[in-house]
């Protein structure tokens, strides 16, 4: 019989499996990268390419996309664990389930937040953001992505398993996530004109903590609620 | 202390028939407050000076918002006492709540878009509280969606619990920072018109509305609940005793 693992080395094993199986399959890890590259190219199509123009909206286009791009990155959290019964397993390992959600939660970010986070400036510069802005986009979008892979992470373990769940994912999770979309865009608006984006950051810091505390007991209610 | 009757209020049959007789005595009050509300708002209120007769949706808008907050509570509430205690009648008060509180919140916002009309000229501006209603519509619409979307009930139940009270915990974060938001955003002459403070034969009105829409509240939720009970214990062999 082997020793006792303890929680925190438990969290460490699930964040290094679902990073493992991440790398196995980048394929559909990359997908929610393209949708967010190709929902803020449709800005410019449908708006006209006038730089001038586009900036102004940038932040908003840009939080936007990263908004539902990491929705749609929210299928790849529970759902195949739930298909294949390996969640059955971290439910039943007598593990503390809530920090084996914020294991699960952190590596998702990681995998999905983190690239689109990195992938932004890029993105930015097409919507002719000067390069001075670059520090506000990686800090609004780096806090806003955490707080949208906590509020994602209730959303997707209350639906786990349902018909057209990830439809619902949306009805459920976007209007929670509307303050941080408010203080996200709002910081990277500010920056693009020049200004100090430190108000709405903090902001958005305090809603990542609230978010980081209170959302793993949440999803662990959820799950259990969701695999009986 | 004995509990009994506590126990005994969570038990469907009786609290099915203490709905029953509840409700009228939350219904007749509602409805004559309701007119004398109405009366007195429409009819014995004199104009405002500055918003003529167009001020006087205020009567039906402000116990609308009030409520889909109150209701929103509510439900929370209930739906926190039936996960923690897991008692399935405060679950049936929650279920029975959601759809009400969306009625008060599409009410509250279509009073609100036609108050605009005239004051703003525009069926919709992007107004703090017209927003923030819009956003607790969705929130309403998440968690009837949710409930309506899983079939085995006491998942549906408990599901749609853990949602309403993340929604409870995010209402005031996502009210201010709405606020915020439309304070940077817009002129700030428009929200001045928002709270005047009221004449006293332009406020008992509102005071009568907005109790007499608390008790209507109450009557619809003991209505829709022992309709909610009906639809959980068809099986039950109290309910062909109650109906025989």
């Amino acid at each position: 019989m082997t020793a006792p693992t303890g929680a925190l080395a438990a969290a460490v094993l699930a964040f290094r499996r679902d990073l493992l199986l991440a790398m196995r399959h980048w394929g559909q890890v990359a997908q929610p990268l393209v949708f967010f590259v190709m929902v803020t190219t449709l800005f410019p199509l449908a708006l006209g390419p006038e730089l001038g123009q586009l900036r102004e909206i940038a932040a908003g286009t840009l939080w936007v996309a990263a908004l539902l791009a990491s929705l749609l990155g929210l299928e790849l959290l529970f759902r195949t664990d739930h298909a294949d019964g390996s969640l059955e397993q971290l439910l039943l390992s007598g593990q503390p389930l809530a920090v084996l959600a914020l294991a699960k939660g952190l590596a998702h970010w990681t995998v999905c937040g983190l690239p689109l986070v990195l992938l932004a400036p890029l993105v930015a510069v097409s919507l002719g953001v000067p390069i001075e802005a670059n520090g506000a986009i990686l800090l609004s979008l780096g806090l806003g992505t955490g707080i949208l892979s906590a509020l994602g992470a209730i959303g997707s373990a209350l639906t786990l398993g349902l018909r057209r769940g990830s439809l619902l994912l949306g009805l459920l999770v976007l209007p929670l996530a509307m303050p941080a979309l408010i203080f996200g865009a709002r910081a990277i608006d500010l920056a693009i004109h020049g200004d100090s984006a430190c108000g709405p950051l903090l902001l958005l810091s305090a809603m990542l903590v609230l978010c980081v505390t209170l959302a793993p007991p949440a999803v662990a209610a959820a799950l259990r609620i969701s695999s009986e | 202390m004995n509990w009994i009757w506590f126990h005994k209020l969570a038990s469907p049959p009786h609290a099915y028939g203490i709905a029953g007789r509840l409700a009228p005595w939350f219904g007749w009050p509602a409805g004559m407050l309701i007119l004398a509300g109405l009366y007195g708002g429409l009819v014995l209120a004199p104009a405002d000076y500055q918003q003529g007769d167009a001020f006087r949706i205020v009567y039906v808008h402000a116990p609308s918002a009030w409520l889909s907050m109150l209701v929103y509570a509510t439900m929370a509430v209930a739906a926190a006492v039936g996960l923690v205690w897991r008692i399935k009648l405060a679950h049936a008060v929650a279920a029975a709540a959601a759809p009400i509180g969306a009625t008060f919140t599409a009410l509250a916002l279509a009073t609100g878009a036609i108050w605009g009309k005239p004051m703003w000229g525009t069926w919709w501006v992007w107004d703090a509280r017209l927003t923030s209603e819009l956003i607790l519509l969705f929130l309403y619409a998440g968690v009837i969606a949710l409930r309506a979307s899983i079939d085995d009930r006491d998942r549906a139940d408990r599901a749609s619990a853990v949602l309403a009270i993340v929604g409870v915990v995010n209402l005031p974060i996502i009210h201010y920072s709405v606020y915020w938001w439309n304070t940077l955003h817009q002129p700030a002459t428009l929200t001045k018109l928002g709270k005047p403070s009221m004449a006293g034969d332009m406020l008992w009105p509102l005071l009568a509305m907005l109790l007499g829409f608390t008790l209507y509240f109450g009557a619809v939720l003991l209505v829709r609940l022992r309709a909610e009970i009906l639809r959980r214990e068809r099986d039950a062999a109290w309910l062909r005793a109650e109906l025989a």
